[in-house]
C-alpha cells in the first residue's frame, strides 16, 4: 500500500511541482530586488508556504504599512483554507491527532485541488509525499529565484505565469466534462468572482471565499439528490 | 529593509497556519448533516471556478493574450484528453509562443 502510495503522490505532486516552481522563482526575484535579505525571502517561503500572501506583503512592505497591517492582510487572503481544510477534514482518513499537523501546514489552493479530485481514499501517506513534493517546488523555487533569477530570460518567467492556472484547469476538467452540474457551478463561481473583483468592494482575498460560501450552498441547495447520491467519506 | 523582517513572517506563518489546521481539529470526528455535507462537496469546484477566473485573464500582465490562449490549450487538450503535466507545459508553451511574437 505504501509503495502505490508513495507513487501517486509523487505523480499528482510533480504537476505542482512544476507550477510551483516558476512562481516562486518570481517570488525570489521580486524579494531580491525589494531588499529583502536571502534567509527573509528563504523563511517566507519555508514557514509560511502560501504564495498569493508572501507576493502581496512584498507590494504592502514596499508602500510601508507595518507589520500588523500585513499580518491582518495575510489572515484575510489566506482564510479560503479554512474552508478547503474543512472539506479535507471529511475525506482523509486518519485517526491520530500528530498527523494533522504537517498535513495541515501544506494545505494550498493547488495541493487542496488536487486531494479534492483524487478518488481513492486519502491516507496521510499520500497527504504528506504530495504536499512535501509541492513545498520542495516551493522553497527550492525561491533559492532559485534569488540567487539565479537575474539570469533567467523575463519572457521565460512570464510565460510561466499561466502554469499555475492551467494546473488547475486541467484538473478541474474531467468533473467539468461528466457533470453539468459541476460545470454550471464552476463557472457561476468564476464568473460571480469577476464580478466581485470587478466591483472591488471586498478587501483582497475575501471575492472568493464569499463565491464558495454562496456558489457551495446553491449548489447544496438547488439539488438535493447530489446528497443521497454519494456520502460517502473516507 | 532597514529592520528585521522576522518578527513579521513568523506573524504570516502563524495567521495562515491556524485557519489550515482548525478544521482538522474541530470537525475530523463530527458528525455532519447532510446538508452541510452536500455544501462541503460544492466547495472545490466552486473554489477553483473562483481561483481561475478572473485571474487567468492577466496571468501574463504584459499581453493577457498569451495567457488565455494557453488556457484555450488547456481546455481543448482537456476536452479530449486527460493527464495535467501536458496541459500545463503546453500551456507555458503556447504563452510562451504568443509572447515572442508568433
Amino acid at each position: 500500500m505504501q509503495h502505490s502510495d508513495t507513487r501517486d503522490a509523487l505523480k499528482a505532486g510533480i504537476p505542482i511541482f512544476i507550477g510551483y516552481f516558476p512562481a516562486a522563482v518570481a517570488f525570489g526575484i521580486l524579494a531580491r530586488t525589494t531588499g529583502t535579505t536571502f534567509w527573509e525571502a528563504m523563511l517566507f517561503s519555508i514557514v509560511v508556504f502560501a504564495g498569493a500572501s508572501q507576493f502581496i506583503a512584498l507590494n504592502l512592505l514596499a508602500t510601508g504599512m507595518g507589520p500588523v497591517g500585513i499580518i491582518l492582510t495575510t489572515l484575510l487572503v489566506n482564510f479560503r483554507h479554512f474552508l478547503m481544510s474543512t472539506y479535507l477534514s471529511t475525506r482523509i482518513c486518519e485517526k491520530a491527532v500528530k498527523y494533522y499537523l504537517p498535513m495541515a501546514f501544506g494545505v494550498t489552493d493547488e495541493t487542496f485541488s488536487v486531494m479534492s479530485f483524487t478518488r481513492k481514499s486519502l491516507t496521510r501517506q499520500f497527504v504528506i509525499r504530495l504536499e512535501l513534493t509541492a513545498y520542495t517546488g516551493w522553497v527550492s523555487g525561491t533559492l532559485a529565484g534569488f540567487v539565479l533569477g537575474r539570469f533567467m530570460p523575463a519572457i521565460l518567467t512570464q510565460s510561466m505565469g499561466v502554469a499555475l492556472y492551467a494546473l488547475l484547469l486541467a484538473i478541474l476538467m474531467p468533473e467539468l466534462k461528466t457533470s453539468s452540474r459541476s460545470l454550471v457551478l464552476a463557472l457561476a463561481s468564476g464568473l460571480f468572482n469577476w464580478f466581485l473583483v470587478t466591483v472591488d468592494v471586498l478587501p483582497k482575498g475575501w471575492s472568493i471565499i464569499v463565491c464558495i460560501l454562496v456558489v457551495a450552498s446553491a449548489g447544496a441547495f438547488f439539488n438535493p439528490g447530489f446528497i443521497k447520491e454519494d456520502n460517502i467519506h473516507g | 529593509m532597514d529592520r528585521s523582517l522576522i518578527p513579521l513572517i513568523f506573524g504570516m506563518a502563524a495567521v495562515t497556519y491556524l485557519p489550515r489546521l482548525a478544521p482538522f481539529l474541530f470537525f475530523r470526528n463530527a458528525r455532519i448533516p447532510a446538508r452541510l455535507d452536500a455544501f462541503l462537496k460544492c466547495i472545490p469546484v466552486a473554489a477553483i471556478g473562483a481561483l481561475i477566473i478572473p485571474g487567468a485573464f492577466t496571468a501574463t500582465p504584459d499581453l493577457p493574450w498569451a495567457g488565455i490562449a494557453g488556457m484555450g490549450f488547456t481546455l481543448a487538450y482537456g476536452l479530449f484528453n486527460g493527464g495535467i503535466i501536458v496541459p500545463v507545459l503546453g500551456a507555458v508553451a503556447v504563452a510562451w509562443l504568443v509572447l515572442s511574437g508568433m
